[in-house]
Parts: C-alpha cells; sequence; structure tokens
C-alpha cells in the first residue's frame, strides 16, 4: 500500500471482510437465500398493508441472531423494522 | 478421566494437521499419555508432519477392520515415549469407516489415555462425521479469512446440532501488523462473528514451515507460534493463561530493527 492510499483509501479491507462475512452468514445461518427474504419482504407488506400504510421505502427486514431463552444459545430471529404512515383503524370497524 | 478432542475447521489448509501434532506434543510433554489420530483417510498427513511416516506398518483402517489390534497400529513418537500416533490410511476412502466404528475405537482408547486427539479432515461429509462421532470437545482451527470464518461457523452450527458443546476457537496465521494497519480481521472481529470462546491465537510464523519441512513439532520452542501451542495445552488442562501480546513490526521496522541491534 502506497503512500497516497493510505490518504485515499476510504476504508480497510479488514472491515469490508467483515462486513461482507456478517452479510453471507444471515444467510448461511437461517439456510435462506437473498430470494427467499425478498418473498418473506413482499409477503409482509402485503399483509401490513391491510391494515395500515407502511413506508415500504424505509422498510428494513433481516435474520439476524438472538439469545434463546431456553438451554441452546443462539437463535435465528426474524428482525423487521417497519415505518408506519398511517394506521387505518376506521377498516377495522365491523 | 480422559478427554476426546477433535481438531476441525471445515476449510481446508488452515492448520488443522499442525495444531493436531503440535497439541499432541505439548501435552506430552507436560507428561501427558496421548495418542493423536488421523482421520483423513485417503489423504494422511499428521504422520509426515510429526515425522514418522517411515515407521507406519498398519493403519485406522485395518483396525476397524480386524487385521490388527489397536496395540499393533499405534506409532510411538521418535520424541516422547509417552505420545502415540494412529495413522490413517492413505489407499481408501471416507466410507471404510462408520462414525459408530469411530466412537467404539475412541471409547476403547479411552482407559489408557489422558488424551485422545482427532485430526478431522477438510469438509463436512462423511469424514468429518466420523471424527466428531467420539468427541467430548471440539477446537475449531481458522485464520481470519472470509472464507475460513464461513466454513467454521458452518461447523460450529453442525457440532452444535450433534449435541457437542464444549467448543473453542484458535486463530491462526494472524499477522498483527496487518491487523493493525486495517487489512486483517483481527480476533475480536472473529470472536464478534463466530461467537465461541477463544482459546488460542498462533501468529503467522515461518517456523512453523520449516518445522513441517523437518518434521519436528515446534511447540514450546522459542518461536511465537511454539509458545502460542504451548499456551494452548495449558488452558487444554485447565490453566488461566494470558494471551500473550504478539510482534506487531512489520517488515520495515524488522529491518530497521535489525540495524539497531548491530550498533
Amino acid at each position: 500500500m502506497g503512500f497516497m492510499d493510505a490518504f485515499f483509501r476510504r476504508r480497510s479491507s479488514g472491515s469490508t471482510a467483515k462486513d461482507r462475512l456478517k452479510f453471507v452468514l444471515v444467510s448461511d445461518r437461517a439456510n435462506c437465500s437473498p430470494e427467499t427474504m425478498e418473498m418473506i419482504k413482499n409477503d409482509i407488506i402485503a399483509v401490513i398493508s391491510k391494515y395500515m400504510e407502511i413506508d415500504t421505502q424505509g422498510l428494513d427486514i433481516q435474520i439476524t441472531q438472538t439469545q434463546s431463552e431456553g438451554a441452546n444459545g443462539n437463535v435465528p430471529a426474524l428482525y423487521a423494522n417497519i415505518p408506519i404512515k398511517e394506521v387505518k383503524f376506521h377498516q377495522n370497524k365491523n | 478421566m480422559s478427554e476426546v478432542i477433535v481438531i476441525t475447521s471445515g476449510k481446508g489448509g488452515v492448520g488443522k494437521t499442525t495444531t493436531t501434532a503440535n497439541l499432541g506434543t505439548g501435552l506430552a510433554m507436560h507428561g501427558k499419555n496421548v495418542v493423536m489420530i488421523d482421520t483423513d483417510i485417503g489423504l494422511r498427513n499428521l504422520d509426515v508432519v510429526m515425522g514418522l511416516e517411515n515407521r507406519i506398518v498398519y493403519n485406522l483402517v485395518d483396525v476397524v477392520e480386524g487385521n490388527c489390534r489397536i496395540k499393533q497400529a499405534m506409532i510411538k513418537d521418535k520424541r516422547h515415549p509417552n505420545l502415540f500416533l494412529l495413522p490413517s490410511a492413505q489407499t481408501r476412502d471416507k466410507t471404510s469407516v462408520s462414525p459408530e466404528q469411530m466412537k467404539k475405537l475412541v471409547d476403547e482408547l479411552r482407559d489408557e489415555f489422558d488424551y485422545i486427539i482427532l485430526d478431522c479432515p477438510a469438509g463436512i461429509e462423511q469424514g468429518f462425521k466420523n471424527a466428531i462421532a467420539g468427541a467430548d470437545r471440539a477446537i475449531i482451527v481458522t485464520t481470519p479469512e472470509v472464507s475460513a470464518i464461513r466454513d467454521a461457523d458452518r461447523i460450529i452450527g453442525l457440532l452444535q446440532a450433534n449435541e457437542l458443546k464444549k467448543i473453542e476457537l484458535v486463530v491462526n496465521r494472524i499477522r498483527m501488523d496487518m491487523v493493525k494497519r486495517g487489512d486483517m480481521m483481527s480476533v475480536d472481529d472473529v470472536l464478534d462473528i463466530l461467537a465461541i470462546d477463544l482459546i488460542g491465537v498462533v501468529p503467522d510464523d515461518e517456523s512453523i514451515v520449516v518445522a513441517t519441512n523437518e518434521g519436528e513439532p515446534l511447540v514450546g520452542s522459542d518461536s511465537e507460534a511454539g509458545r502460542a501451542y504451548e499456551n494452548i495445552c495449558r488452558r487444554l488442562m485447565g490453566e488461566q493463561v494470558d494471551f500473550m501480546e504478539f510482534n506487531t513490526d512489520g517488515i520495515f521496522k524488522k529491518i530497521i530493527k535489525l540495524f539497531k541491534r548491530g550498533y
């Protein structure tokens, strides 16, 4: 790595490696492909949209690890952050 | 009380066999009765790393098939009389042995040895299943690379699915100078991702290549890797040993130091 590279390089390759690894492990661990994730995401949007208006751009769905309450350590968990624009309560009334 | 330890990694070429040879030798140097079993049928290598390739008469498959007794197949190490190697077969394949047969063999050895160390083949197929069948404890060897860590993660999942609870990590071939300038994942990065207990950090050290060339494990020798393996052995035996600080100097600083020493 040259002198100039040290200044102009945006980030180190070590942290790039770590981020790539984290991303690839999410799907490895859940045994779930990016295509499947996209399908899950679309289905969730469809279901939630029946009751409330959501911000599909700001939607974040991912599979992460979480500590289980049982003794079997880390388990995959579906994490979803769904920003709501407006709640359509009137649809629920009878 | 005997303990059966499997050395595994998923990915090939990360240092399983070198780790097995050094941990086996190191534990023997502490007076323990140790047997190392090469479970990589068809691609045997632990014999050459130990420098015992000329002494093989019978192998693991011979024992399992009943062509000889266990005692006849075990090779006594040339340096330590309490260290033995059970070599694998070179001309057979992984399906020659079943997990049940391996478990039975390992259990028979428990009476006589303090530590039974299994050198696992790369991959997650039959050879891996054979190696983990009788194990109480697993040591995962990985290097700070994306591919090796990904495979290690898969192996950890498979071990947990097989109810193997005691899983510890060796981060091998780390280069502190590269970590320092951000071009290699640090031990903390690796632990952050794999989330298992750390049992050792082995630096990338030329002495390993030299030791392997000569068929002499370097555990306990005056080299960074030698000291790192010695520390792992102590931790295996239950001692609390601090993780050592490695030389973080790059090649440039090393040269400057050499010159300084000259004055």
